[in-house]
């Protein structure tokens, strides 16, 4: 049976860069266990030798050419932001780490 | 105890496409903030990526050049972790099959050769940049960049030096500038280059913990950056210390790296693969059509220059370094004119004149053919060597043909003997005392007459020929 | 004729439009004037735009009067899933992430539907990044099912089932990434179909699960669905899994014959689990198809207990990364007063995502995770291949496999909630479909004592929507009965 302990719901968060209030990991802690308990019946089935399906389709090789096309209007590509100054996106300083 | 280094070099060279590699905007590098940008390379909700297939080919080239098998069945890979470079907060990239895979490149470093593995050579999208000078505590981002072709070049850990990285770094760039498939310009980011680096005592067979140095603005800084690294690791154990493995920036004024640590999560990528583009085939034949458009590349062209054309290792290596410069110099010697005055013109007077005025071969106003047929004309005679020095400059800056400005300026040279021979006399009428010198045993004194020749005749006078008449006309006279 | 212009088909209208017989206002001002009425009672749409759709329908008309083609479409009014993105309003996926957030550029679908003439009388609610069964998860509001104002329409894209459905457009459009449209379509009793993965272009379709997802059509029949598909298939360079297949003129393939035709009915479908009244509802249809001359066969897809674990990792795993990019940096909600970046996602994501897609991206995040990746991830694509061989291996005996659409008929608003498991097992019927990639239509078969409808769902091989079309088509015509209003808006 799955296994998610309040550590693992913090380490997922952190990845998903979630913040999560201790009510919200005790009820994720034991949904996620549940679903993921039910998702480890796949390893009922043997799949050696079995490829994954990444596409349903068999298609390959699909391209575009080097081709420049037109790019948005600054105007529109910031539409949309919650911060700018006319130029740029704007963000709360960035910590320099990665 | 002695140590030794392991190095490893990770190297991304934006790869010069004209348009971005999952959609249509320009890669332009000084355009202004946010304007080379759309839906797709901004990330926003329901666009899709569709993959340029220039910079397939262009990373497939580099592949073949660095001796890399290439992978018949590759796909792309969602990376994923949040920074506002990332306008999906995943960056497309190659996970398990890269395109280009276990190549080698071979350095050159005091003499000898040595093998550098390529374990990888994969594609990728480039990341936005971010400004931290906007006011108001914020820092800004500019999604030009995002989206531009990234290929990352991924060495094993081959490297024992800093001197050794060097090599590798310039081979490297020579070889991708021979293929034209980036610009490589540190300063504009479109090489930037990292070393993982480790020591561990002579003779043993582990690996130590390895730091990343990122962030180096230049090859020498690279060099400079693992030597220091080198010696801090070193300092490090031998204080009783451990490594800690991290990543490490580089301050080029004082000369030392820095621990830049990031948090651990961060390594977890989750990488899976990319469901918006399907898998990429480069099957035999489209390989094949690919290496037949690779030039020659840097190594087997010295060496031919060396055989083919008897230049000196030296040379050759300097006429070959770039490749428009070594296409020049075969032009201008396949128009029949004999390949060390060729290389001698080149690599001196022309390579000063191109410094001098800060230009790249390709812009020189001096066509090869050009070149050619005014060493054609010292070669036959027509002028001398001293006016084609003072000619050379004047061919560099209007572009005019050798030919013209000779006989425009009149500058075709004397071989007229009776016309030699009318000067010769004045000379030596009008230097009795170096003529007395040269009749009392004093060779040198020959120097200065035949020099006063040139100078009355204003450079024209063939000077094998003023040297053989003044010498006759000395001997009748007396 | 005597009912108004809202309650005619898309073949109705754009025959008399065409005919001028009505002009694409007329039509347009009968649709708006309907939504006026009802949806107040549906809740279907979160955005109605009247005007921007008077102006293409008169747009229609000058082109008409004009003496140009106005297109197979014309003046239809065609509702939209708000998880298309469109100039037109704004595209929210019905999130608070993605609130007032205004694309600067048409989905393929809706481009190609303007040009065929198609009037779009505004945005249709879902659940909140289509991630759900009963569009409760919405953040705008909760659509109530027409035949039943207690009952939840479906989900994901119970807005368009409803408004088609409620007769408030004659044509919508969704999204179906596990039974999105089939399911909702089943449960407000109209016709839906997924397509073949590849035949829609997802260009503007905002992602869910990339490999999963499809657009499709929410019709009154299986005349318009056809009508519709005619427009929206076909390759498109924007999307790279989009499929370079002909795409046949689909109303050929309505012809009432099923005669020879092998309809096949898999044992693993068939349990218990299938509530008897529908079990009775769908054998009867199936009953309808075999006095015509289709044959039964009996066929197994013996790994159908293991679809919806499949389907959970891969659609969890792929939505992870799909809906990182909301962040509060491009667009979109940013949480007030943050002090740097990682409080900014953190906060920006906390504060705007319901719990449902919370769950999902930490169920994604983790089955991608290191030292989870081969035991979930690449174990479910392992799986899903068994499930696909297991559909080829099926079509070699039958030409379309027949199935309940849904074990049940729409539950009640609030009902499922409490429980995430329960309401993921419910989609036991339509999600291999989405696996598989193969294409799925659902239909009415009638309805249940309780008056709400029994959804019959077929499924056909991968590209062979005509065969599918022609099965739909000839129950349609022969079952003997028609859906007419929905009980909840009579009178």
């Amino acid at each position: 049976m799955a296994k998610i302990t309040k550590a693992d719901v913090e380490y997922v968060a952190g990845l998903a860069q979630l913040t999560l209030d201790e009510a919200t990991k005790e009820r994720l802690v034991g949904e996620m266990g549940d679903i993921l308990g039910y998702m480890d019946k796949l390893n009922e089935l043997d799949t050696t030798g079995i490829e994954p399906t990444m596409h349903v389709l068999e298609m390959t090789n699909v391209f575009r050419e080097d081709e420049v096309t037109p790019s948005l209007p600054r105007d529109a590509a910031l539409m949309n932001a919650p911060k700018t100054d006319g130029e740029y996106f704007l963000v709360p300083r960035i910590l320099d780490t990665e | 105890m002695k140590y030794e280094a392991v190095i490893g070099m990770e190297v991304h060279v934006e790869l010069n496409t004209q348009s971005k590699v999952f959609c249509g905007c320009s890669t332009k590098f000084d355009a202004p903030a946010n304007t080379n940008v759309c839906p797709i390379c901004l990330g926003m909700p329901g666009v899709l990526p569709v993959i340029n297939k220039r910079a397939v080919e262009l990373s497939v080239a580099v592949g073949i050049a660095l001796n890399c098998t290439i992978s018949r069945w590759s796909k792309m890979d969602r990376k994923n972790y949040f920074y506002p470079d990332l306008a999906k907060n995943y960056q497309i990239s190659q996970y398990d099959l890269p395109l280009c895979a276990n190549g080698c490149l071979e350095i050159q470093v005091n003499g000898s050769t040595k093998r550098i593995g390529i374990t990888r050579a994969h594609l990728e999208e480039d990341t936005a940049r971010n400004t931290h000078t906007i006011g108001g505590g914020d820092s800004g981002v500019d999604f030009n960049r995002c989206g531009v072709p990234l290929l990352e070049i991924v060495t094993e850990p081959d490297i024992r030096s800093a001197e050794e990285a060097y090599a590798y770094l310039t081979s490297l760039k020579q070889i991708l500038r021979y293929l034209d498939v980036s610009d490589c310009n540190m300063e504009e980011g479109s090489l930037r280059a990292e070393a993982n680096i480790s020591i561990r005592p002579v003779g043993s067979k582990e690996f130590g913990s390895k730091t990343e140095v990122k962030n180096v603005a230049s090859f020498s800084g690279v060099q400079k950056a693992i030597d220091f690294e080198i010696a801090r690791q070193q300092q490090v154990i031998e204080g009783g210390g451990q490594v800690v493995q991290e990543t490490r920036g580089w301050d080029a004024d004082k000369g030392i790296t820095f621990s830049q640590r990031a948090k651990e999560s961060a390594h977890d990528y989750r990488y899976f693969p990319e469901p918006d583009l399907v898998p990429l085939v480069v099957d035999e034949a489209w390989e094949a059509q690919i290496a037949a458009t690779l030039p020659e590349l840097p190594r087997a062209r010295k060496a031919r220059f060396v055989s083919q054309y008897q230049l000196s290792e030296y040379d050759s290596g300097v006429l070959t370094a770039e490749r428009p410069m070594a296409d020049y110099y075969e032009t201008t010697v396949q128009c029949g004119v004999p390949a060390k005055p060729a290389a001698n013109w080149i690599m001196g007077d022309l390579q000063a004149l191109l410094t001098e005025h800060k230009l790249e071969i390709g812009a020189c106003k001096v066509t090869p053919e050009n070149l050619a047929s005014m060493i054609a004309l010292i070669e036959d005679g027509t002028i001398s060597g001293k006016i084609a020095k003072d000619l050379l400059p004047e061919l560099f800056a209007t572009g005019k043909s050798a030919k013209a400005l000779v006989e425009e300026k009149g500058l075709v040279q004397i071989s007229d003997t009776s016309e030699l021979e009318a000067v010769a006399r004045e000379i030596i009428a009008s230097n009795p005392g170096p003529v007395a010198d040269f009749r009392g045993g004093k060779e040198k004194a020959l120097g200065f007459l035949v020099g006063q020749m040139m100078k009355a005749t204003k450079g024209k006078a063939n000077p094998q020929m003023a040297n053989d008449i003044i010498r006759k006309e000395l001997a009748k006279t007396e | 004729m005597s009912n108004s212009w809202y309650e005619k088909t898309a073949l109705e209208i754009r025959d008399a439009v065409r005919a001028k017989k009505v002009s694409a206002l007329e039509v347009t001002d009968s649709c708006l004037k309907r939504i006026e009425e009802v949806d107040g009672k549906l809740l279907a749409f979160i955005d109605v735009w009247a005007d921007a759709a008077r102006k293409q329908a008169q747009a229609v008309d000058a082109k008409i009067a004009a003496g140009k083609d106005p297109g197979p479409l014309a003046g239809v009014p065609i509702g939209v899933k708000d998880v298309l993105c469109t100039k037109e309003g704004t595209t929210t996926c019905c999130s608070k992430i993605l609130k007032g957030y205004r694309s600067p550029f048409d989905a393929t679908v809706i481009e190609r539907l303007a040009e065929a003439g198609a009037v779009f009388p505004g945005k249709l609610n879902m659940d909140e990044f289509a991630m759900g069964s009963s569009t409760e998860n919405s953040s705008i509001q909760r659509t109530r099912n027409p035949w039943n104002l207690d009952c939840v329409p479906g989900g994901s894209s119970g807005g368009s089932a409803a408004a088609v459905a409620g007769h408030e457009c004659a044509v919508a459009l969704g999204s179906d990434t596990g039974g999105s449209i089939r399911q909702p379509a089943a449960c407000c009793g109209c016709v839906g179909i997924k397509p073949t993965y590849g035949r829609v272009s997802r260009y503007g379709l905002v992602a869910f699960a990339s490999s999963l997802d499809q657009i499709g059509p929410f019709t009154k029949d299986v005349t318009d669905c056809a009508l519709v598909m005619n427009t929206i298939f076909g390759r498109d360079p924007k999307d790279s899994t989009s499929a370079d297949i002909p795409v046949p003129d689909f109303t050929k393939a309505l012809t009432p014959a099923v005669k020879g035709l092998r309809l096949g009915l898999p044992k693993e479908y068939y349990t218990d689990a299938l509530g008897a009244e529908m079990r009775d509802k769908i054998q009867a249809a199936i009953k309808v198809l075999e006095s015509l001359g289709a044959e039964i066969v009996e066929v197994s897809l013996p790994h159908t207990d293991y679809a919806i674990a499949t389907y959970y990792i891969i659609c969890t795993a792929e939505a992870s990364a799909n809906l990182a990019r909301f962040d509060g940096v491009r667009y979109g909600y940013r949480a007030p007063g943050v002090a740097n970046v990682d409080e900014m996602y953190r906060k920006t994501k906390s504060e705007a995502y319901g719990h449902e897609v919370r769950r999902r991206i930490m169920l994604g995040t983790y089955v991608l995770s290191s030292g989870y990746y081969d035991a979930y991830y690449l174990k479910a694509q392992k799986v899903r291949s068994l499930i696909r061989r297991d559909f080829m291996d099926a079509f070699k005996q039958c030409d379309v496999i027949v199935t309940p659409t849904s074990p049940t008929p729409a539950f009640k608003i609030g009902e499922k909630t409490a429980d995430p498991l329960e309401m993921y097992l419910s989609d036991i019927y339509t999600i291999s479909v989405n696996l598989a990639g193969i294409p799925g239509l659902s239909m009415p078969c009638g309805l249940t004592a309780s008056g709400l409808p029994a959804g019959l769902q077929i499924m056909a091989k991968p590209f062979d929507e005509e065969t599918l079309l022609r099965v739909a088509y000839t129950y349609e015509q022969k079952r003997g009965f028609e859906m007419g209003m929905p009980a909840a808006l009579r009178g």
